[in-house]
């Protein structure tokens, strides 16, 4: 019993509807002709990706990844694979597509995706250390604190070029050689879990599936800087991701990995946690550090750096989650084998938070320099519904959103400065034609606006006045005077204000006006929303041609204000009309217009 | 469990290393391993863990070890558990409901099928094995 061979057939709606189904019943047939029923066992699978390149069909137990499959190429890999063992090369998918370097592990390998980051996340228990310790969590602290002097851990970050995972993207390595370099006393080490952009989840799926490798990395930190004690600071809204790592603190205390001389060396380190209240200003270093403290957290400006003058005043390197997840490996690694992986200025991997109008939303890390197109038709299976692609927003509030003509544009820090993004903590939102820029810019201002702490004056006044005016756009009442008004703020914002919160808060509107200015035009000039999401300015209407007097849209109307005799066309009184959108979605008879 | 030295450290890694590379902790050749991330509890991922464990206890199987671990990174598919069974490929399945997860016990664990619309791809390659 048991088969020796799968063939599995991608079932995604793409692949399905791509001849998948021909081309599933194609295999079975040829399996059974060849006598292999016993053998070989034909499943369909969910969404395997790769979607534009579909139908997909992979062989396990050999991975074998095929393309593009014919009806017709059916009895060919039955016959030629399955029996013959020969893989039948003219349906390969073709690896030397793949950004990541073959030779840094030699695998052949068809995956867009690299997990350095996320290595143990989905494959180890959280809550047991063993399991950590087991897949070489610790060897690098210990390879730290017994081969390597603090100046080599920080030479190795160095060389790796690993640059701050929060968004700013600054050099881990020199960060830690400013702390290092301040005469020796208290120094904190601290990782920021703050992480608040709508849409992101980076590091709460980082911390839940894994939080070993943060702490190890905060250790090895505190060793190479020479700090003894270790924060977390962790947003209250994250309770598993606490719960985790709490657990994880007291195992990592009972073996001795915190604590008092670990593992026997002249070394102390210790880590508690502190929980945020949810302010998005807090992932800011210098407010977070005064949260800490007990203030209100509030941003100061800098110089002085944190790494000269941070917690309680002294010495205090600050780094985001998925930044340290990255440490064990480049000192386990080697600071080289990482500095492979990426671009010219941006090493090593990124986690995105994939969501909004894509087929497969998810958690994914992929080298730098991967493309958006790759991200998001290859890994995340496309846009939901077949619709058309409008924009990507990096960043998340703070960042800007991305046109389809940079689709094909290598992914790093730089190259997302150059067209008014920011890389970001790594949300990455997908939106399609049914999503209208300016009411995105909106939402966006909306959330800064929330957030802003209100202490400097560009921030708390620049941001009211932006959102001012996307409402006044967003009802059918903005002039082109409001956008030069705009266009001025966000510059003046971006300068003058205190913290990264106020300086990049007009990005999404700087952006959107740069590439999407058709369609504050049509907002202005026609009035009109294409995407028939600003309620203003729309207007329903009931083609007399089409409507059979059914009565389902006067029956769903909550204002009544649809009228008709029964089988006579009907009418909607748009003076009364709230634009609730209901009786569009229920007639079945496409009569209600909406423009 | 005392504080480690270096030594037990080393020697602990190397037990725990031959427990996981032969998937046989506590004399149990299989596993079903439940994503239990946030996103993976909001899906469903407990409803799901517990009815693999009662179908497992029905059906009287003891070979089968049922482990929790984070987000799988594929959250179009919560829940999605991993099974590893020998003599047959690991496998990701996806949109594990309680129901599902009862049908990889019948026809994965005891039938040794995979089960049809239900496999997702692993996402990458493992860089630590």
């Amino acid at each position: 019993m048991g088969y020796k061979q799968y063939i599995l057939v991608c079932g995604g709606t793409a692949c399905e509807s791509n001849k998948g189904v021909a081309l599933f019943a194609a295999l079975k047939k040829a399996v059974e002709e060849n006598g292999l029923v016993n053998d070989v066992q034909v499943v369909r699978t969910g969404c395997l990706g790769f979607c534009e390149k579909g139908p997909i069909v992979k062989i396990l137990p050999q991975d074998t990844f095929y393309v593009e499959v014919k009806p017709e190429d059916a009895v060919v890999i039955v016959k030629e694979h399955l029996i013959k063992g020969r893989v039948v090369s003219r349906l390969l998918y073709d690896k030397n597509q793949s950004k990541i370097n073959v030779g840094i592990e030699g695998i052949d390998f068809y995956q867009k995706q690299f997990r350095i980051v996320l290595r143990n996340c989905g494959v180890i228990d959280p809550d047991k250390i063993d399991e950590y310790i087991a897949r070489d969590g610790y060897k690098a602290l210990e390879k730290a604190l017994f081969e390597m002097k603090p100046q080599n851990v920080i030479d190795e970050v160095s060389k790796s070029g690993l640059r701050g995972r929060g968004g700013a993207g600054f050099p881990t390595g020199k960060k830690w050689s400013f702390a290092a370099m301040q005469p020796a006393g208290q120094k904190y080490m601290v990782c920021n879990a703050d992480e608040g952009d709508p849409g992101a989840y980076m590091d709460r799926s980082t911390l839940e599936g894994d939080p070993h490798s943060v702490l190890e990395a905060m250790t090895i930190a505190g060793y190479a800087i020479g700090a003894n004690m270790g924060y977390v600071y962790i947003r209250a809204e994250y309770p598993l991701a606490i719960q985790r790592l709490e657990t994880a603190i007291a195992q990592a205390r009972e073996y001795g990995l915190l604590g008092q001389n670990i593992l026997g060396s002249d070394f102390s380190f210790d880590i508690e946690l502190r929980l945020g209240a949810g302010a998005f200003v807090c992932g800011e270093e210098t407010a977070l550090l005064a949260s800490i403290e007990g203030k209100r957290g509030m941003p100061s400006p800098r110089p002085p750096f944190p790494a000269v003058k941070g917690l309680w005043g002294r010495p205090t390197v600050i780094n985001n989650v998925e930044t340290l997840a990255n440490i064990p490996v480049i000192l386990l690694k080697g600071g080289l084998w990482f500095s492979k992986i990426g671009t010219a200025t941006s090493k090593g991997t990124k986690v995105f938070a994939l969501t909004g109008k894509i087929n497969n939303s998810g958690l994914i890390e992929v080298p730098m320099g991967t493309t958006l197109r790759e991200i998001i038709f290859d890994i995340g299976g496309g846009i939901r519904g077949g619709k058309a692609f409008k924009a990507a927003q990096t960043g998340g509030p703070s960042g800007g959103m991305i046109p389809p003509q940079f689709l094909d544009l290598p992914i790093d820090y730089e190259s997302l400065a150059k067209i008014g993004s920011i890389m970001g903590s790594g949300g990455l939102i997908v939106m399609d034609e049914d999503d209208c820029i300016p009411d995105i810019a909106k939402f966006y201002l909306d959330f800064t606006v929330d957030e802003s702490c209100g202490k400097c004056a560009p921030c708390r006044i620049g941001g009211r006045k932006l959102l001012n005016y996307l409402d006044a756009i967003c009802k059918g009442d903005g002039t082109y005077e409001d956008i030069d008004n705009m266009k001025e703020i966000s510059e003046a914002m971006s300068r003058a204000s205190l913290c990264g919160l106020g300086q990049t808060a007009s990005n999404p509107v700087q952006s959107s006006l740069r590439y999407f200015m058709d369609e504050y035009k049509e907002h202005i000039d026609d009035k009109k929303c294409r995407a028939g999401k600003c309620k203003n300015l729309l207007r329903y209407s009931i083609d007399t041609a089409k409507c059979v007097g059914c009565t389902a849209c006067a029956r769903v109307c909550p204002v009544n204000c649809i009228s008709g005799e029964r089988k006579q066309p009907h009418t909607i009184d748009s003076t009364k009309c709230i634009k609730c959108g209901q009786c569009f979605e229920v007639c079945k008879f496409h009569a209600v217009n909406r423009a | 469990m005392a504080k480690l030295t270096l030594a037990d450290l080393r020697k602990l890694r190397d037990e725990k290393q031959k427990s996981m590379d032969k998937r046989d902790p506590s004399n149990k050749d299989a596993q079903i391993i439940v994503g239990m991330g946030t996103c993976g509890i909001a899906a469903g991922a407990k409803e799901t863990f517990n009815a693999i464990i009662e179908e497992l206890d029905a059906k009287g199987i003891s070979h089968v070890l049922v482990r929790q671990t984070g987000c799988m990174g594929l959250c179009h598919s919560e829940p999605t558990v991993e099974v590893i069974v020998p003599q047959m490929p690991v496998v990701i399945y996806g949109n594990v409901t309680a129901e599902t997860g009862r049908k990889i016990v019948d026809d994965h664990i005891i039938n040794k099928k995979l089960i049809d619309n239900h496999i997702c791809d692993k996402p990458a390659m493992d860089i630590v094995r």
